[in-house]
């Protein structure tokens, strides 16, 4: 299922990054955002709540990611090189990314920022976006957010362009909770 | 014919990008909307969003309610308005409240409709455009001219010098900057406006959501970053079922973008938390206007069915050549041409009406299974009840509509044109063909008509007994293609009859929505047919094939005339078009084809209603290669040629541009011959070679495949 969602999404534009474990996801993470000059000349990263941050002491967190903000307001989110955000699943056949987006930082983190670090668990996949929808009841979850590939159009001359209002860069990291887990 | 019309026609046709761009346009869409389709099961998928849509549509009222009441609870706004002014008043009414200066909008047809941002920036509220393309076009003081792609129309060199107007700096043409300097122009606006104003693609009314697909983004941020977020939503948008949203996703960007799924969709459900902290404030308008007066009309209801994918467009062969801002008004193109009519009127879409040419490319392609070409022809009609036809074509019809004048005036025409006659083409026909000859040379009328030929055809012996359907075009202008096919037949030892009684089809008349016109034709036919005592009726006309087959008994029943209609379904049923009554006889056995020798290469054109809709692309296809012709496929073999009858008469710069292409891509394949099956096409296809000096034969299949009988013979 991940080689089937890492093609799709990598076909929407995305780039994917498998990891063995939540520390290796992590260290992946300071590596990419690294890559993007968080850290340096005054470059932040936003970070709202989510499953993987809470595993993590902020000191630690703050330590191995310099630049790292973990308030996510309008403001935060606009000044973000990155922005870091934890889906709820995926859906393997499109390579989308599902999540309840109802609280603001989440779309904040996600939109606003020209790279965009997505984090997703390879136990949460579903066959389809049908398949996942299912796991949502929207009456408990004002803004269920799809994301497959980054922000693009095709407006001017049909010339296919990528980040025109939201991240230019989608970068999916599918991490493994279980050492035992093969991915 | 309003000559504003012809105008704009010939301007658009001028301008200098616009059809190259557009027709670049429909032909990698047609790729890439089918790539996208592979593995889908596109018939059940379009069937399973139809019955979804025309059962909301069937209670678009009680669905209404019931949204408002869900989404209600989740604690949205919701009001339902139902005139375009009523809705100015409530955004206006919001904005004011708010003390809002500035609005951001995406991407909303319904917005459009309502001309909504005229009214805000008469009550100094600043709009902005968020989707690219509909900045663009915002900018240049335009309407869309696609529904998904707004600025279609416009190049990178336009959008460069709009750009550096906003922006006050000389801007390079170079697309990834100027997206730039939109992200930055927007990006600022996002975070500055008061209000945010979007559509919806889809409304679910058991649970009170709103889904949004988008690619660029907008949509997300115009509804999570200002504190008030109005939808503007047109009930039609309304499921029932929250699950009623899987088929439209799995349609809607195949067939709109050719993409699996957009960058984003987005369901809300009732207002999500506010950039700021606290729910935001969510007003849901839906949106009536004439929509439920459609939802209880027995044929423009289906049109409700349309998720707005813009497919119609694209593999339109008119709006490819002219644009939306020719071929639309805030609606572009087919469904455009219906929802213009239902909306604003019969008067104003009396201009798209006539620019559909009829050859069902559209419904093939609907994923909400709406038949299009159907509902244009019921515009026509109804459009002819409101204002009627000019006299002219009224009195041709009124001719036609009647075998006796019909059929002496064109024996008096075969004689009158004589002095005008250079071999077989004529360089001025009478009748009302005389203004169609200018990059197409129109054919003589034959000296004799198949009818006055026949009795001299002689017969096998009684045996198998066929009717041939001669259709106006095979008797009067082409009979040598009776001929063949007559051969063909007697050759299989079938004995074929001509009822002297048979005249035209009806199609003109189906056409040019004048249904009584049509079913006298229908009732002259069942006469004529009736009493010939035949196992089927072979036409070499798909046009023909199709009028008897489906318009000729529907036309008896809307007369009230019920036992011609029982007699005409008869016939239809025993109706059988001459490639497919062919290759059945040579599959079993009945016929066999001498192989030929040392053969011309050909290439087939795919006739509208051969293809599209008595769906017989194969049978001619496997006569001919089973004949040993060499085919040498042409691409877009099945686009229209341009002729779509009396079309070519109505509209000739748009007839020979198709036909201009047609002809290269003919050329392109340097096939010596073309094969085709209707003389529809072959009178258009032929006057083109010839009047480009093409050295090209163009004949009907059965023309090719007799000639093979004589050499033998």
């Amino acid at each position: 299922m991940v080689g089937k969602f890492r093609q799709a999404a990598e076909a929407a534009g995305a780039e994917v990054v498998e990891c063995r474990s939540p520390d290796a996801a992590l260290a992946a993470i300071a590596r990419l955002l690294k890559e993007e000059g968080v850290g340096q000349n005054g470059q932040t990263a936003v970070w709202p709540e989510g499953p993987l941050r809470s595993r993590f002491h902020p000191e630690l967190l703050a330590q191995l990611l310099p630049g790292l903000v973990l308030e996510v307001t309008r403001d935060s989110a606009a000044e973000a090189r990155a922005g870091i955000t934890e889906f709820d699943c995926g859906a393997a056949s499109t390579g989308t990314l599902l999540q309840d987006a109802s609280a603001a930082a989440q779309r904040l983190a996600s939109t606003l920022p020209p790279v965009h670090i997505a984090l997703l668990r390879a136990g949460s996949l579903a066959a389809d976006v049908h398949a996942a929808m299912r796991r949502f009841d929207p009456a408990r979850v004002p803004f269920l957010a799809l994301v497959t590939g980054p922000s693009r159009t095709a407006d001017i001359e049909r010339v296919l362009t990528i980040g025109v209002h939201g991240p230019r860069r989608l970068i999916i990291v599918i991490y493994s909770t279980e050492a035992s887990h093969a991915l | 014919m309003p000559s504003d019309l012809r105008q704009q026609v010939r301007l658009a046709l001028e301008h200098p990008h616009l059809s190259a761009a557009l027709t670049r346009f429909s032909e990698d869409y047609r790729l890439s909307r089918a790539r996208a389709y592979e593995g889908v099961h596109f018939e059940a998928l379009r069937a399973r969003i139809a019955d979804r849509k025309a059962r909301a549509a069937e209670r678009l009222n009680q669905l209404a309610e019931r949204f408002s009441q869900a989404a209600s609870a989740r604690g949205a706004q919701v009001v339902r308005l139902h005139t375009p002014s009523e809705v100015r008043n409530y955004i206006l009414g919001v904005a004011r409240r708010h003390g809002a200066r500035l609005v951001v909008k995406s991407k909303s047809m319904a917005t459009e409709e309502v001309c909504l941002n005229a009214t805000l920036e008469q009550a100094g509220i600043e709009v902005k455009e968020t989707d690219l393309g509909e900045w663009i076009v915002q900018l240049a003081r335009q309407r869309p001219s696609h529904m998904v792609l707004p600025a279609i129309h416009l190049t990178r060199d336009d959008v460069a010098e709009l750009f550096s107007r906003e922006v006050g700096e000389q801007l390079q043409a170079e697309i990834p900057q100027l997206v730039r300097v939109a992200r930055q122009q927007l990006r600022e606006k996002f975070l500055r406006a008061g209000i945010g104003i979007t559509g919806a693609n889809i409304a679910v009314a058991e649970t009170g959501s709103l889904v949004l697909f988008s690619n660029e983004g907008n949509a997300r941020l115009v509804a999570t970053l200002p504190p008030v977020h109005i939808a503007l939503v047109g009930v039609e948008k309304l499921v029932e079922r929250f699950e009623d949203i899987e088929p439209i996703l799995a349609a809607l960007p195949r067939s709109a973008t050719a993409q699996q799924i957009t960058s984003y969709v987005s369901i809300l459900t009732g207002p999500a938390e506010a950039a700021e902290g606290g729910a935001k404030e969510m007003h849901i308008i839906l949106y009536d206007h004439r929509r439920i007066e459609m939802s209880e009309d027995p044929l423009f209801c289906q049109a409700l069915q349309c998720i707005r994918c813009a497919s119609c467009l694209n593999v339109c062969p008119v709006y490819r050549l002219v644009g939306g801002h020719v071929f639309g008004r805030v609606y572009t193109g087919a469904i455009g041409t219906v929802l213009t009519a239902c909306i604003e009127g019969w008067h104003a879409s009396r201009a798209l009406e006539q620019l559909c040419i009829q050859c069902g490319a559209c419904r093939e392609v609907c994923p909400a299974n709406i038949d299009l070409p159907e509902l244009i022809l019921e515009v026509r009609r109804r459009a002819a009840d409101v204002a009627p036809l000019p006299v002219a074509s009224r009195a041709a019809l009124s001719i036609v509509s009647s075998r006796r004048a019909f059929h002496a005036l064109l024996r008096a025409a075969s004689l009158a044109q004589k002095p005008f006659a250079e071999g077989p083409f004529l360089r001025h026909l009478p009748l009302w063909l005389t203004e169609a000859g200018k990059n197409r040379r129109l054919p003589a009328l034959a000296d004799k008509p198949l009818r006055d030929r026949f009795p001299q055809l002689p017969q096998p012996r009684p045996g198998r007994r066929v009717a041939f359907f001669a259709g106006c075009l095979i008797d009067f202008v082409y009979p040598e293609i009776g001929e063949a096919v007559v051969r063909l037949l007697n050759r299989a030892g079938i004995e074929v009859v001509f009822p002297e009684k048979q005249t035209c089809c009806g199609a003109p008349a189906h056409f040019s929505g004048t249904p009584e016109a049509a079913a006298d034709n229908a009732r002259d036919n069942v006469e004529a047919f009736s009493g010939a005592g035949c196992e089927a009726v072979i036409s070499a006309c798909p046009t023909c094939t199709a009028a008897l087959r489906t318009e000729s008994p529907r036309a008896l029943r809307q007369q009230g005339w019920h036992e011609l209609a029982g007699c005409a379904e008869h016939l239809a049923a025993k109706t059988a078009d001459f490639s497919a009554f062919i290759r059945q006889l040579v599959e079993k056995g009945a016929l066999r084809l001498p192989a030929g020798a040392s053969l011309p290469p050909l290439t087939y054109h795919d006739s509208c209603h051969l293809k599209r809709t008595l769906h017989a692309w194969q049978p001619p296809r496997q006569l001919l290669r089973g004949a040993g012709y060499e085919l040498r496929e042409m691409q877009e073999s099945d686009v229209c040629c341009g002729m779509g009858g009396s079309y070519s008469l109505k509209m000739p710069e748009v007839s020979s541009a198709m036909l201009a292409r047609k002809l290269r891509m003919i050329a392109a394949t340097q096939a010596e011959g073309v094969a085709l099956d209707c003389p529809g096409c072959l009178m258009q296809i032929r006057g083109g070679c010839a009047a480009a000096d093409a050295p090209v034969r163009v004949h009907h299949t059965a023309e090719w495949l007799a000639s093979l009988l004589e050499a033998t013979d």
